[in-house]
């Protein structure tokens, strides 16, 4: 028999640092929420979920969470949609591949902080006359006043980040498509299946937890989304998110409590759908 | 002769019908790819015309105009004011990359292939670190680099990217290392060799290419971040987003200079995708945990 201390004496700086910075700091900042720790210099007493609660009497705290939802639907629908029909288009093989994939994903190289500058320009509120950017290329019917309409801002706010996320939605679906194996498409279709029955049947199967795994990826994007609207709208209050709600809560309102009871909201919320998604991947891993 | 030629004929109609359609089909997805390309550009484009605008042509009433007058004027300017933070993100992407690869490759070895009771656990506890909002421990990390004395600077940066970055490069590693043949470490533990040892002169070896993915990840992480680094760091230790995001968002930067700052924050990580765009997209497909 093999010794295995060697192994974790190997690995235990990282298990202390990740025990310390990820599960220590989230115990931290849940203490942290549930004090009156409202400046920076007191101490804080507990209590309780008060914080938890009395945000939702906030209107801003209304408005952000709805921002979010708006986002994260409209984001991860459309970089969904996006992606797969990229991967659609190219599974079967199409000459300039490689240029085409490297085009649809080089977005991802960048950050959301150079790209902002432009997408800002682009997006541009004015309309009619004065219509410029994007709006510019559209027909009057179509145009609108992108991140900075009261309703529906926050689906603007998605377009750049399905931009930046879609080619690599796209290379997961490539990839889960080459994963079919052609001899089972081909003797569907000797069965007399249609390309469509064949795609129904046989490829939209193997396709599940490539989808699974990119909801997981974009959905904890979007519910934290920070960089994209810093640079497009920075704080104002139209694209207000939970992120940017704490960083104002932290570094101009001076309110540590407040600050660390939004995050801790961002954190279930993200965990609401990640943990079951971590457990199932390590069982699945177990069972091969 | 002529039953030749109806013969032919009736074995080629159906044939070409097919390949017609197969043709116009491929032409179609052809055309909507294009289609999509320019879509994809545009932003580029915008970016680029009016980084070699002269002041009076840079207003997006003329985004989609390409320049009357080109300069580099606004590139110069740019450059000025964006030297001090693509230094500092030298000092912090360059170190902390290389730190995160030696942090990455002995995690990954061991959870692959020299494990412990509950690895398992340890591994998927790990995993979560991938998925945490940071801005779940923001505040508290705030506090803990203040005490240790490492808040404000460029080194209490590094760790904080090395620390969060342990749980994405330990899962490519491990991916890694999980191909390489068990019988192949056997050998080389009946000839006498310890776990070091056999990472040394046996794996160690063929580790490049996740060598490569890791570094190209982590550096683009690290280049790339804004949140980490408007939180934790002071003026002076500012990296290139945080001092480009200060660019764009000030009124008087004219647009041709924030365009050209823009690209200029850009250009390091867009040089690696072009050159190394093979071990960038097996990060990527990394970060969802296949394999």
């Amino acid at each position: 028999m093999r010794r295995w201390w060697p192994g974790l004496l190997l690995v235990s700086p990282s298990i202390v640092a990740i025990a310390v910075f990820v599960y220590g700091l989230l115990g931290w900042n849940f203490k942290v929420a549930m004090t009156d720790q409202h400046d920076e210099i007191s101490q804080g007493h507990f209590v309780g979920l008060e914080n938890f609660t009395g945000i939702w009497d906030q209107e801003r705290w209304g408005i952000s969470v709805r921002h979010a939802v708006v986002f994260t639907v409209v984001f991860v629908v459309g970089a969904l949609v996006l992606g797969w029909f990229l991967a659609f288009l190219m599974e079967k093989g199409i000459r300039g591949e490689g240029g085409f994939r490297a085009i649809y994903l080089f977005p991802m190289a960048v950050s959301f902080i150079a790209t902002g500058v432009v997408w800002r320009w682009l997006m541009n509120s004015g309309t009619g006359e004065r219509a410029v950017g994007l709006n510019r290329l559209l027909p009057d019917f179509l145009q609108w006043h992108w991140f900075r309409d009261p309703g529906w801002g926050m689906a603007a706010m998605a377009v750049p980040a399905i931009w930046q996320m879609s080619g690599y939605v796209m290379a997961l679906f490539l990839a889960g498509f080459r994963g079919v194996p052609e001899e089972l498409r081909e003797s569907a279709r000797v069965d007399g299946c249609t390309e469509w029955q064949v795609y129904r049947h046989i490829v939209l199967p193997y396709l599940r937890p490539v989808t699974l795994a990119a909801l997981i990826i974009l959905g904890h994007i979007s519910l934290k989304v920070f960089d994209l609207i810093v640079a497009v709208s920075g704080k104002q209050i139209i694209t207000d998110v939970p992120a940017i709600f704490m960083w104002n809560a932290v570094f101009d309102s001076h309110d540590p409590a407040k600050g660390a009871t939004i995050a801790a909201y961002i954190v279930i919320s993200v965990c609401v759908f990640v943990v079951p998604y971590l457990i199932w991947n390590a069982r699945r891993r177990d069972g091969r | 002769m002529a039953a030749d030629v109806i013969l032919k004929a009736r074995h080629a109609a159906p044939v070409t019908s097919e390949r017609r359609r197969a043709l116009v089909g491929r032409g179609v997805r052809l055309t909507l790819l294009l289609l999509f390309v320019v879509l994809f550009l545009i932003p580029i484009y915008v970016l680029l015309v009016t980084s070699f605008k002269p002041l009076s042509e840079a207003d997006p009433g003329q985004a989609w105009n390409l320049p009357q007058q080109w300069t580099t004027e606004a590139w110069r300017v740019a450059w000025e004011k964006l030297e001090p933070g693509l230094v500092n993100s030298v000092l912090l992407a360059v170190p902390g990359s290389l730190i995160s690869a030696v942090l990455g490759a002995l995690n990954g070895y061991v959870l692959a292939k020299w494990r412990f009771p509950g690895a398992d656990l340890v591994f998927t506890l790990f995993l979560f670190g991938m998925f945490v909002p940071y801005q779940g421990v923001m505040i508290p990390l705030v506090q803990l680099m203040v005490n240790l004395g490492v808040y404000g600077g460029i080194p209490g940066l590094v760790l904080a990217h090395v620390v969060y970055g342990i749980p994405i490069c330990t899962l490519i590693f491990r991916n890694y290392y999980v191909t390489i043949p068990d019988e192949l470490l056997e050998a080389s533990r009946v000839d006498g060799a310890g776990m070091l040892r056999t990472l040394w002169s046996i794996v160690l070896p063929v580790s490049g290419p996740a060598f490569a993915v890791v570094i190209i990840w982590q550096f683009t992480s690290l280049w790339n971040d804004f949140l980490f680094a408007v939180f934790l760091t002071a003026p002076t230790s500012w990296p290139t987003t945080v001092m480009l995001n200060n660019i764009a968002g000030a009124q008087t930067v004219p647009y041709s200079q924030q365009m050209a700052a823009a690209i200029l924050a850009s250009l390091p990580t867009m040089l690696i995708y072009i050159l190394l765009g093979r071990f960038f997209m097996r990060g990527l497909m990394a970060g969802a945990l296949k394999g």
